[in-house]
């Protein structure tokens, strides 16, 4: 059987021949860019966002002002674009009779696309976070960052947390692609998943603002979307950081335990 | 051809499939043995493709086993596979890759050298030429030969084709058929579903004819051929007179009169043994009402599998059990 790299590769290479692909890496680019132009173009800045009141002050300070403004639905839906569709789509243009009748497992080609979507969510954080660093040192410098305990970091330092910051944002991420894979799998419907996946990221966010379901805030898939502010306290907090990490994956695994039983077992009558 | 274990390339005992209340499949035995070109026959709705489902591991039968070379998809996955190729319906591929991409990918995904197999593929079903261009704008034809040239790659010792000639024009029916005998000849053994008996004529040794789900005839094709039957057919100088002659004539039966056509004059038709013709020539013509034209009329397959898939109950060993009739 072809190792599980051949076939993970393969699902990277269609990605990269697929329009909706760059869909959602043109939005990741486009974003920080947008952002930064507009820095320069208007006076002022975003005053009632965390990190806001600073992105004149360093360019450092433009990545988190991003990720906070991305988790409301911008990552959720680039997450689920890819994650969505991944096997949705092969149910629905009939190409998951194709290449499940070759030599290779179901099981590696749903680990393979797993896989394929995660690494997709995570190129497009990676480049909102470059490109939104890049831009932002270009319009306000490469300056001491100041943390949300109002303490100022080196500017290298800065750098550094906002790193580990962007790894920590993944792990929800990967909840949203978890959900989302799912619904590929269960749907048939690569709208229906897409929509679907964006619609429960949403109606997280709104139960903590329900009379009464407060309480439930820390478990939630979508406040882990905070989680990685843990770095930019000093001392850093790395409780918030614990918690979405075994929170995360409380969301994640169940979703891809029954996304991988379903597609393995199911009956394959599309196409 | 078979392998190692002795296991014939295709052994399905007792194959249900139903989808809700629909029974697509009602309890298929098939056996299908190393070198066979194997018609699986019926109407649109028979169950033909979901039966080929099964085999590939594509569906879980509701009941009953399918095995490949003595493997079973649903236990083994992919590796029941080996040496099995082969697709349903109309072959899919991904529209925004080229075709050639596209049996790269597949080959990636066989392994086994089959990498090693594309551009001989192309050859053979004449889509080297159009290698480069993306599948999204290829014609249904295209699409089906690309098919087949995928499963060359797998370079397979069964090959699987659920309606291959569907939708083709008729050089690329001829072309397909040409490549399925030749491929047979080369010693693969083939299982392909029909809807149309003169291909399974021309191309298969056994046949088995499925209606509704279930199997109403199994055997060789000649056995099939020679409980077809036949009637002759009679034109004379004076049919009134020569219907007289023909129903006190001994050793014919079943007389009829045949109302004429735009085509065809009216003519009679009847049943006899050879041996009784000459002497029913000399009667018309003592009778005064010589033939014009007196010829037998073999019923053709297509008329047996009319029979079969069309009358009103199932097929129940209505027919005479001269060949190997299925218990149904
Ligand atoms: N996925 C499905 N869901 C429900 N019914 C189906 C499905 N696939 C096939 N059928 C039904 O099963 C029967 C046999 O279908 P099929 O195997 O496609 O026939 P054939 O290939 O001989 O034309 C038909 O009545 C069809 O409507
Ligand atoms: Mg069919």
């Amino acid at each position: 059987m072809p190792r599980l790299r051949t076939v993970y590769a393969w699902e990277l290479r269609k990605l990269l021949a697929q329009k909706r692909t760059f869909l959602g890496l043109g939005i990741a680019v486009l974003v920080p860019v947008v952002f930064a132009v507009a820095l320069l173009v208007q006076q002022g800045q975003p005053e009632d966002v965390a990190f806001g009141r600073y992105v004149r002050q360093s360019g450092l300070a433009i990545p988190p002002v991003l990720l906070i403004f991305g988790s409301i639905w911008l990552f959720p839906l680039i997450a689920a674009l890819v994650a969505g569709d991944i096997v949705a789509a092969e149910d629905n243009n009939g190409t998951l009779k194709t290449i499940l009748t070759r030599s290779t497992d179901r099981s590696r080609i749903f680990v393979a696309k797993a896989l394929a979507a995660s690494t997709y969510a995570a190129v497009a954080l990676a480049l909102m976070g470059a490109v939104a660093l890049v831009a932002g040192v270009a319009v306000s410098g490469f300056n001491p960052l100041v943390t949300l305990s109002g303490t100022t970091v080196s500017a290298s330092k800065g750098l550094e947390l906002i790193a580990f910051s962007l790894l920590v944002y993944m792990m929800p991420l990967l909840g949203i692609v978890a959900i989302a894979l799912l619904l590929s799998v269960l749907t048939h419907n690569s709208a229906a998943a897409v929509v679907g996946a964006l619609m429960i990221s949403l109606i997280l966010q709104l139960v903590t603002i329900l009379p009464g379901l407060g309480a439930l805030q820390p478990y939630l898939l979508t406040t882990q979307f905070n989680a990685w502010q843990g770095f930019l306290r000093t001392p850093i907090d790395y409780a918030p950081v614990v918690r979405a990490a075994w929170v995360c994956a409380l969301y994640a695994v169940p979703c891809v335990a029954v996304a991988f039983t379903s597609f393995v077992r199911r009956d394959v009558t599309g196409g | 051809m078979t392998d190692a274990s002795g296991a014939p390339p295709i052994h399905a005992r007792g194959l249900v499939k139903e989808y809700g209340d629909v029974t697509a499949v009602a309890g298929v035995d098939l056996t299908v043995e190393a070198g066979d070109v194997y018609g699986y026959l019926g109407p649109n709705g028979a169950g033909k493709t979901t039966v080929l489902r099964m085999l590939l591991g594509l569906i879980r039968p509701t009941a009953g086993t399918a095995r490949l070379f003595g493997r079973d998809p649903l236990l083994e996955g992919a590796r029941a596979l080996q040496g099995v190729a082969g697709f349903v319906e109309a072959p899919r591929f991904y529209p925004y890759m080229s075709g050639r991409r596209n049996l790269e990918l597949l080959a990636a995904l066989d392994g086994d050298g089959a990498a090693g197999r594309i551009d001989e593929a192309l050859d053979i079903v004449e889509m080297t030429a159009r290698q480069g261009h993306k599948v999204g704008g290829y014609s249904h034809g295209m699409r089906q030969r690309l098919g087949v040239a995928a499963a060359l790659l797998r370079d397979p010792r069964l090959l699987l084709l659920d309606e291959p000639a569907t939708g083709l024009d008729p050089a690329g029916m001829r072309d397909m058929r040409a490549l399925v005998a030749r491929l047979s000849s080369e010693g693969t053994t083939v299982l392909l579903s029909s809807h149309l008996m003169p291909e399974v004529e021309e191309l298969c040794n056994r046949v088995a004819i499925v209606r509704t789900g279930r199997i109403v005839y199994e055997g060789d094709v000649e056995s099939l051929r020679a409980r077809a039957g036949g009637h002759w057919r009679l034109r004379t100088t004076d049919d009134v007179r020569a219907q007289q002659v023909l129903r006190e004539q001994r050793g014919v039966s079943a007389v009829a009169g045949v109302p004429g056509t735009a085509s065809a004059p009216s003519s009679l038709r009847f049943e006899a043994d050879e041996a009784a013709i000459a002497a029913l020539s000399i009667a018309l013509v003592d009778a005064g009402a010589p033939p014009v034209e007196l010829s037998p009329v073999r019923a053709t397959l297509e008329d047996v599998f009319f029979t079969l898939t069309e009358d009103e109950p199932a097929v129940d060993g209505g027919l005479p059990a001269t060949a190997d009739p299925v218990p149904a």
